[in-house]
């Protein structure tokens, strides 16, 4: 049991609550859960349940097709981040869960965007989706539709530059995420 | 094998003895298999009695509870057990019947999505999809019911499927790869902890249900005598902590005693062993024990500064740590003198408000009488289940219960109805001891339909009715935050239980004189089969004392 008999007593005064801190800042929480029917639902419901808002969620396959991965972005400003954690981590089918930090990982999306232009605007909306390295991916006599690539700012800003053109509509995917380095996320 | 024979088998495998339920069109394989599979089956007449008599059984043995149903309400009907199952941490099985596969998703008759109705409220479900699957998921069903933080599981089997032909094996072990609960731990942390009990002037430690689920209760005991440590029990873990004794405060929380709540408000360290800091307990949170600090000891990580937070959190099972922290905490040999003022404080406030109530000066009786008349006509020494509301306060208050497993409750949702079906339960899982049930007049109409299932099985339990006419507790609400509106709250003297009681195949008595009650519910509990009091108290008694729902331990009232 080691130390016996230790008279080095604690100082009430030095222990510091930890956890139900709100951090503030958007987390990106990679989930790997058991591909069984259901899943999904347990996630969604938890959420719902303990009035959790999930920003965004994308799923899809692995490398291994028993296991799926879910990628939720959760607003820490509004949830003690810890607490969510670990309601996930009661769901039986969930294995693993990873608290992504911005700095330590990449995350992407991707966004379609149904944009209004006709003969006098549309080399402007293909400049600025060149600027974005974005690709036209449908093009008529009066819309085209744009893929973009990248962190939700970039995606964030497309939408801002051509909203004045006439934005008819806009989808989104959600973040997916992956840890830099060497080690598997 | 056909599919529902080998479900037998794996039950059997895992040592079930008894189960609860009632079936129907989707889960008549399941009992045709029961007709001749070698478990008993107890048939219940509503589904919710049968969910109920799992958790009492569950309760009273330490045991997997099971109960069974059938698709559509047969399935909803199990609704509130499973729920109240997931609230207090109950290990039970419940296991549906659902329509053919090829019905799910039509509509079809008694078809409803009992999986998707329940998920929110079960540790777990397997919803069926291959017959093969059966065995496995009723194993792995028991050991996540009865591992880690106990509760609910379901397993939902359509109809087809249990019909199926198997190969059956027993299983050998379980595969659940994303569920490794803690039960060891963190030695830094018990040193942690002991260090911060040692040095602590007003320590203390307040203990749940936890304690119960994790079977320490010797061992929690143990530890609370190891120096003076004031010690106060949730309404869940009565019994974890042998009542009465010098260092027993009572239960805290709402209608906890001022002792125990007011040295919660001025504590400097509180340790929290299996309890988990509802709302019931901590009344307004930003003034709840604003002096001190947390000790939280939990299976449940989750737990552990949910509702506030920890500051020496500790995750795992009491029954592995608590010896650990009592062997750290002894080898510091603390100062015992450093508690002499606490004491003197406690005392203080122990003298000044006692548990009390005024005693009717005639024949009248008293609810809180009637409690410790049960208290002596039993010595103690008996198993008591309870309803929800006034009666069930009372009993908490003034029934002693010295051991683990004695007291059974509906804590966390509040069932009424609970009662009556738990004790039943409970019976059955103890057939030689006494399993009485105190019973509120609203409560027990709501599952009074099992004092049949008793009279048929020959199940002894008895039934004490705390008979005020009123749904109490609402009542004693309206009173004093409503402005004495009794909005729907009076009952009257309907029905007659006595003859109800006889009408059911039971024994139906009535008390009504205080002077005679102790030897009158001697007589009850003597005479053989299932016997129903009808016992009747002041109708207007208020469950003193009390802090107001959202207010402070400093405002109790009463």
């Amino acid at each position: 049991m080691g130390e016996p008999g230790t008279k080095e007593l604690l100082s009430l005064e030095d222990l510091e609550a930890a956890g139900g801190l709100r951090t503030g800042r958007k987390h990106v929480l990679s989930i790997l859960v058991e591909n069984k029917p259901g899943v999904l639902t347990r996630i969604a419901g938890l959420f719902a349940r303990r009035g959790f808002n999930i920003d965004t969620l994308a799923v899809g396959p692995t490398d291994d097709e028993a296991v799926s991965r879910v990628t939720l972005t959760v607003d820490g400003a509004k949830h003690p981040i810890d607490q969510v954690t670990k309601q996930l981590h009661k769901l039986v089918n969930v294995l693993k869960i990873r608290d992504l930090e911005p700095e330590d990982s990449v995350a992407r999306e991707l966004a379609l965007f149904k944009i209004a232009c006709d003969s006098g605007s549309r080399g402007e909306v293909l400049q600025l989706t060149e600027i974005f390295r974005g690709k036209v991916v449908d093009a008529g006599r009066r819309s085209v539709v744009v893929e973009i690539t990248g962190a939700d700012d970039k995606i964030e800003s497309f939408e801002q530059l051509v909203r004045p053109f006439g934005l008819i509509e806009m989808v989104r995917t959600g973040e997916i995420a992956i840890s830099r380095g060497r080690g598997e996320t | 094998m056909r599919a529902a024979d080998a479900l037998m088998e794996a039950l059997k495998a895992e040592g079930v003895e008894v189960v609860f339920g009632l079936p129907g069109g989707a889960n008549l394989p399941t009992y045709d298999a029961i007709y001749d599979g070698g478990i008993r089956h107890i048939l219940v007449r509503h589904e919710a009695g049968g969910g109920h008599a799992a958790e009492g059984y569950a309760k009273a043995t330490g045991r997997v509870g099971v109960a069974l149903g059938t698709s559509g309400p047969g399935a909803t009907n199990l609704v509130t057990p499973i729920c109240d199952a997931m609230l207090d941490s109950v290990p039970t099985v419940f296991l549906t019947g659902q329509v053919r596969t090829e019905l799910i998703g039509t509509d079809g008759f008694q078809e409803c999505d009992t999986g998707g109705i329940t998920m929110p409220i079960v540790k777990h479900s397997f919803m069926v999809q291959d017959p093969r699957e059966i065995p496995q998921a009723v194993h792995e069903a028991f050991y996540l019911a009865r591992s880690g933080r106990p509760g609910p599981v379901l397993v939902d089997i359509p109809q087809d499927l249990s019909r199926a032909d198997i190969e059956y094996e027993p299983a050998t072990s379980v595969s659940l790869p994303g569920y490794q609960p803690t039960t060891e731990g963190n030695q830094k942390q018990i040193r942690l902890a002991a260090k911060a009990l040692a040095n602590s002037r007003r320590p203390v430690i307040y203990g749940g249900g936890g304690i119960v689920n994790a079977g320490a209760a010797a061992e929690f005991t143990e530890f609370c005598l190891a120096d003076r440590f004031p010690v106060t029990l949730t309404v869940m873990g009565l019994g974890a902590f042998p009542a009465p004794h010098e260092q027993w405060l009572g239960m805290l929380g709402m209608h906890g005693t001022r002792a125990a709540n007011y040295a919660m408000d001025e504590a400097d360290l509180i340790c929290a062993i299996g309890a988990r800091f509802d709302d019931r307990i901590t009344g307004k949170l930003s003034e709840f024990a604003p002096r001190a600090k947390f000790i939280h000891i939990d299976v449940d990580p989750a737990e552990i500064s949910k509702n506030v937070p920890a500051h020496i959190p500790i995750v795992g099972d009491a029954k592995n740590i608590v010896p650990r922290l009592l062997a750290e905490y002894r080898a510091l040999e603390p100062d015992r003198a450093r508690l002499d003022d606490w004491w003197e404080r406690i005392q203080h406030w122990q003298r000044q408000h006692p548990l009390r109530y005024d005693d009717s000066a005639d024949s009248e009786i008293k609810p809180q009488y009637m409690v410790q008349a049960l208290y002596e006509a039993t010595g103690g020494d008996a198993i008591v289940s309870s309803d929800v509301g006034q009666h069930q306060m009372w009993t908490a208050q003034y029934f002693h219960f010295s051991r683990p497993r004695r007291w059974i409750n509906s804590g966390g949702l509040g069932t009424m109805g609970f009662g009556l079906p738990a004790a039943m339960g409970a019976q059955v899982g103890c057939p030689d001891q006494l399993v009485c049930c105190m019973a509120g007049d609203g409560s027990v109409q709501m599952n009074m339909q099992e004092l049949a299932t008793c009279a048929q099985e020959g199940i002894p339990i008895k039934v004490f009715i705390m008979n005020n006419g009123y749904l109490g507790m609402v009542r004693q609400w309206q009173e004093l935050f409503w402005d004495r509106r009794y909005s729907q709250v009076h009952m009257g003297s309907y029905p007659d239980f006595v003859k109800l009681a006889d009408a059911y195949g039971a024994t139906g008595m009535r008390f009504e004189d205080k002077k005679t009650l102790v030897e009158d519910m001697r007589q009850a509990i003597d005479t053989e089969g299932p016997v129903l009091v009808d016992v009747r108290v002041t109708q207007e008694e208020n469950t003193y004392p009390m802090i107001p729902a959202g207010q402070a331990a400093r405002d109790m009232v009463g």
